[in-house]
């Protein structure tokens, strides 16, 4: 897809949502299009690491907590508008991600991936243990009660979510076309040869890391006043990680578009499952499906596009 | 001396956790430290061994050591299972580390809610006539709770070290860990050492998760503490080898063992973590590494 196309498809998916916010009035559909677009945000921040480099990450939870707690942090002691707390959120998660960054330099492939896990069970005790943001008990936020232009408060984060869905892939669709995906690529290939070539592979992994916790700590910035009451156990959920990782997998890691597809068609499953059937039943369904393409389909939906495109060329 | 008697307290429990703790961590010491397979799956294998002892407790007033030695051969035979997807999924393919990862992670899920569907977010335990007694070495208390889990980790730590030293499939394990290649050329099926090493794995989970509900009530999110917990065990003791996992694990239970004594139970949890990324940063080849 080129520059301009592509631009003018997230633009006019944001003035369809803009478009929405003015027809519909069903407050439930602003709720359950929320998550769909946040999975979007950490499937594809969680696929500029795992599914350009490789590195397999289990600490989406972390940077997501970060920041949610971030935003939480700045409620609580400043009542300061989104806006703030979404860039503070960023910044501390992308803080994260750099010193995530250069452990890659010690641990490499499983190691990594257990320490990013370790990584969220250590946070997750800390705020479990820090009695300023609720500790165990959590904390219950007061959402502003209008947004201006929206009216309705959870429309307008409806509305910020689609925006950050659009970022987040923008930024994505970016360092697929640049040096920087070219680069990532060759890391994930093979680390050894691609610093032997020359690639920066340090500077290069910092840049995948960083970008990967910024765009987590964005998806999780807004979550306090989405929810409105925040604990650990729930911010810091197996399912953020096990979702982040399942999407891109399902619809393929290797390009943009594979997360976005893996994440509107599992998180719509999913909160269709919810409201019909269970929601222990729904994280079921993941898990068999997760593990159902990574056996039979490890390209994910891109990838089996791909080959009965090709096969029909033939 | 309450301090002193605290200390003591917390030594002793510690290293009776730590017993307890090897018994957890063998399945990942053969299945990553010896074959490479980075079963992050094991945890939840442990929970699903204390379900079952506890269904057998409830229903039939099993003892739960007995439930766990009854059921190692059905968790051997998950194992071997379990293993011959791996292999025809990701291992002959040579993609077994990362998607082998996603895999387990999915199984680790899997398993997770299916508990969670069967049995509920409620605390379960066992009831056996010695869980609850305690008696007194001067001012330190020990509980059956704790001394029993630890006497049957020992021995089943034991067990397995004769078994890898002493027989000939452990050596054949021991043998495929080191160059799979020279044992296919001796005559030997690498595939099929590799599956009996991880349904020994495997196996070793009915037991500990016997030893688990014993210890304490558990519920089915539980096994996420033990994936660290267990990777630090198997990292620190030097991947793979038996006896370096049974000290790291004692050392690992006095760690923690003493941050919930002197800093509160909720820290206990971060201890094992803190000791992996150390660990992982410090000296990756562990206390005993080849």
């Amino acid at each position: 897809m080129g520059a301009r196309s592509f631009g003018v498809v997230a633009l006019a998916i944001v003035v369809a949502g803009l478009a929405v916010t003015r027809v519909l009035d069903n407050q439930y559909y602003y709720f359950a299009g929320y998550v769909v677009l946040q999975y979007v945000v950490l499937a594809t921040a969680w696929n500029i690491l795992g599914g350009y480099t490789g590195y397999v990450n289990f600490g989406t939870p972390a940077f997501f907590a970060l920041g949610a707690y971030t935003a939480v942090v700045l409620i609580q002691s400043l009542k300061a508008p989104l806006a703030i707390q979404l860039v503070a959120g960023a910044i501390i998660s992308g803080l994260l991600g750099l010193a995530l960054g250069y452990l890659t330099l010690r641990l490499r492939g499983v190691f990594f991936s257990i320490a990013t896990l370790a990584l969220a069970v250590v946070l997750q005790t800390m705020f479990i243990n820090w009695e300023y943001t609720g500790g165990a008990r959590g904390i219950t936020l007061v959402r502003p009660a209008s947004a201006p232009l929206f009216g309705n408060y959870v429309q307008f984060l409806f509305v910020v979510m689609l925006g950050l869905a659009v970022l987040a892939v923008a930024t994505a669709w970016w360092i697929e076309r640049s040096w920087i995906g070219r680069g990532l690529t060759a890391i994930r290939d093979n680390e050894e040869a691609a610093e032997c070539m020359g690639v920066p592979t340090l500077r290069l992994k910092l840049v995948a890391t960083t970008v990967s916790g910024v765009l987590m700590g964005l998806a999780g910035a807004p979550f306090p006043y989405y929810v409105t009451f925040v604990e650990p156990t729930s911010v810091f959920d197996l399912n953020y990680a096990v979702n982040s990782l399942a999407m891109p997998m399902i619809g393929g890691s290797t390009t943009w578009i594979g997360p976005v597809i893996g994440a509107v068609l599992l998180g719509t499953a999913q909160q269709i499952a919810t409201v019909t059937i269970s929601s222990a039943l729904n994280l079921l369904l993941v898990g068999l499906i997760l593990v159902a393409f990574v056996i039979l389909a490890p390209e994910g939906i891109v990838g089996l596009v791909q080959r009965l495109a090709r096969r029909s060329r033939v | 001396m309450v301090w002193l008697d605290l200390l003591l307290n917390a030594l002793a429990a510690g290293i009776l956790l730590g017993g307890f703790y090897a018994a957890v961590s063998l399945g990942i010491a053969v299945a990553f430290g010896l074959l490479d397979i980075v079963n992050i799956a094991h945890p939840v294998f442990v929970m699903l061994g204390s379900y079952v002892a506890y269904g057998m407790n409830v229903r039939f007033g099993f003892d739960p050591i007995l439930t766990g030695l009854l059921f190692t051969p059905v968790f051997y035979a998950l194992g071997v299972l379990l293993y011959r997807v791996y292999y025809v999924s990701f291992e002959r393919k040579g993609a077994e580390s990362l998607r082998g990862l996603v895999f387990f992670f999915g199984v680790l899920f899997i398993v997770e809610v299916s508990l969670l569907l069967a049995f509920g977010v409620d605390y379960r335990m066992v009831e056996a006539r010695y869980i609850g007694e305690t008696f007194q070495i001067g001012p330190v208390g020990i509980a059956f709770r704790l001394l029993v889990p630890c006497v049957v980790g020992v021995a089943l730590t034991g067990a397995l070290y004769l078994f890898l030293s002493r027989t000939f499939y452990g050596r054949a394990i021991q043998a495929v860990a080191q160059d799979s290649f020279a044992l296919r050329l001796m005559g030997a099926n690498p595939f099929r050492v590799k599956g009996i090493a991880f349904g020994l794995a495997i196996a070793t989970a009915a037991l500990a998760g016997a030893l688990l509900i014993m210890i304490g009530p558990v519920e089915p999110a539980m096994n996420r503490e033990y994936i660290g917990r267990v990777f630090a065990v198997a990292v620190l003791g030097g991947m793979g080898s038996i006896g370096g996992t049974l000290v790291a694990a004692i050392i690992v239970g006095v760690a923690e063992s003493l941050t919930s004594t002197f800093y509160g139970p909720s820290w206990g949890v971060a201890v094992s973590f803190g000791v992996l990324l150390l660990a992982l940063a410090v000296r990756p080849s562990g206390l005993f590494g080849r």
